[in-house]
């Protein structure tokens, strides 16, 4: 019997999916777990999947934060685990311009 | 559709057996998860059908153990494309556990430990169509497969067997479950090719 | 082609892009470095990693996260890729791409787990198989540009596995700011003292920095390993916040 199960993968494995959707540096964000409340950063999270579709949870309290699925035409994403998600947005920094 | 890699195949997709749309022939039982792997005590374990009207049904593990079960060999599909044929499962019918349910539902969700849920039409788990596996290939369900028990619903895409299996409740109106909110498609019939959505 | 548009007049955002194998070397009998040509490529950091996709004529598609081995080269990067057993992507890699081969990348990506040349901290990176791979992008950034002290420990199943192996003794023996030390949990080479085993605590103790020294910590290699590691690195005294760990998948069989 296993003494401790844990996640294959972390959050460094959700940044390329992600970054479909979002325009900047998703793994330094951090998110808040609506279970527990414990604020972590996106890189952290325990990773599941990526088949059926990757689920982020929780470092602290193993609640699910994130999923995401890709289909042929969609990327769906469920962020309600998180009761806030802090993307960091340097001065500076200009989203990628799209080619 | 995008750039193609010369000499790339992917996969083997060709099998003597037919398989559905889409799928290959694999020989090993590939472990999905979308969490951490429960660990259930058997004295602790119970199986509940909750209808509509909240009324429940409980099972302890002795008393589904002292359940009729069958041995049953069937092919499993998953919607990540891998196919098993002829894989030997024991376990008690859903017919045999709804026998004396009462109930207006035409719709069920499927509750598993851990908190993963999916939904499916209520007469797919009747006339025969799932069971309670808690055996495969001849031994106790490993839990990493889903022991001590799971859903065996086999003519549904596999994600719609749920592992760690805990409950059915049982719903007047559709709703989806853990995959189908993203992105999944409510019934999963893998010989029509319904993997998602508008499938 | 990139769809240009969707409804509402809304670019796509443009992800997956045409890469060209330049060429592929073998690193070990099982893994490979490719290095590629990716027109447009903006540049990376070390410890970023890239996806690379796939597609077979009958358009079945198949993508595998790799990190990317080199620091910022113009269009060209290098990925260096292990062998897996049964895996569609890694065995094509390793086994079939040749020069002029066409794949896409999607990246870089991974703003976390990167190392840059202005931090001038020490640093302790403790790989365990192909983990190793952004911590050589590491090891190859901070060439000639830092002098921040840095210690690799990496744990492989025995001497032929060991990547990047006549470069990183090279660069150890040149360098006195890198210290190299190998930990093998099958077999050992002739005259090797330590017992073989997983890495232990005794192991850190021996060949990276006490807890006062604040190193930043990168781990990287197969989960087991890496919550192991992140443990004992933690039980040592180090800051949680100075470890950063990047998960490879389970371990192989």
């Amino acid at each position: 019997m296993d003494t401790r199960t844990t996640a294959a993968y972390d959050g460094n494995a959700l940044a390329g999916p992600l970054s479909e959707v979002f325009a900047v540096e998703v793994t330094t964000a951090v998110g808040r777990c609506r279970g527990c409340g414990t604020s972590s950063e996106v890189a952290t999270f325990q990773v599941y999947g990526p088949d059926p579709g990757l689920v982020g949870r929780c470092p602290g309290c193993e609640n699910v934060l994130l999923r995401v699925v890709r289909t042929p035409d969609s990327l769906w994403l469920d962020l309600s685990g998180m009761s806030a998600l802090r993307v960091l947005m340097p001065a500076n920094s200009a989203a990628e311009s799209d080619e | 559709m995008g750039i193609i890699s010369r000499g790339f195949r992917g996969r083997r997709r060709d099998s003597t057996r037919q398989l559905p749309p889409g799928q290959y022939l694999t020989k090993d039982f590939p472990v999905l998860s979308a969490g951490p792997t429960p660990r259930v005590p058997l004295d602790t374990w119970e199986f509940a059908v909750t209808t509509e009207l909240g009324d429940s049904h409980r099972w302890s593990w002795t008393e589904l153990m002292a359940l009729p079960a069958e041995s049953i060999t069937v092919d499993i599909h998953c919607v990540t494309r891998w196919s098993k044929l002829d894989t030997d499962w024991r376990g008690v019918s859903i017919d045999t556990l709804l026998a004396d349910v009462e109930t207006e539902a035409d719709f069920a969700m499927v509750h598993s430990y851990g908190g993963y849920t999916t939904n499916l039409p209520l007469e797919d788990l009747l006339d025969g169509h799932a069971w309670v596996a808690y055996q495969y290939d001849g031994e106790d369900l490993p839990s990493a497969h889903g022991g001590p028990a799971r859903m065996l619903v086999p003519h549904l895409y596999f994600w719609k067997s749920a592992k760690w299996v805990r409950g059915i409740e049982l719903m007047l109106q559709d709703s989806p479950g853990f995959w189908e909110q993203l992105g999944y498609h409510d019934y999963g019939d893998p010989w029509r090719e319904q993997r998602y959505q508008g499938d | 082609m990139a769809r240009a548009a969707v409804s509402g007049g809304l670019k796509v955002r443009r992800t997956w892009r045409p890469a060209v194998v330049l060429e592929r070397r073998q690193e070990t009998p099982s893994a490979s470095t490719l290095s590629l040509d990716v027109p447009g490529w903006t540049g990376h950091l070390a410890g970023q990693h890239v996806d690379i996709r796939l597609t077979a004529p009958d358009g079945y598609q198949a993508a595998r996260s790799y990190s990317l081995a080199a620091p910022e080269d113009g269009d060209r990067i290098e990925i260096t890729v292990q062998a897996v057993p049964d895996g569609e992507v890694s065995t094509y890699l390793v086994g079939d791409a040749q020069s002029g081969d066409s794949v896409e990348v999607r990246g870089p990506v991974g703003g976390w787990f990167v190392w840059r040349p202005e931090s001038s901290g020490p640093v302790l990176l403790v790989a365990g198989g192909s983990g190793v791979v952004p911590l050589m992008a590491m090891i190859r950034s901070r060439d000639r540009v830092s002098q921040a002290p840095f210690r690799l420990i990496y744990s492989v199943r025995e001497p032929k596995d060991r990547i990047y192996d006549h470069e990183l003794r090279r660069r150890a023996a040149e360098d006195g700011g890198l210290d190299v030390t190998f930990v093998y949990t099958r077999a050992a080479p002739d005259g090797e003292t330590r017992p073989v085993g997983r890495i232990s605590l005794d192991d850190l103790v021996s060949h990276s920095w006490p807890a006062e020294v604040e190193p930043t910590c990168y781990v990287c290699g197969p989960t087991g390993f890496v919550e192991a590691v992140a443990d004992l690195l933690i039980f040592m005294g180090h800051d949680p916040t100075k470890i950063k760990t990047e998960r490879f998948g389970p371990s192989g069989p």
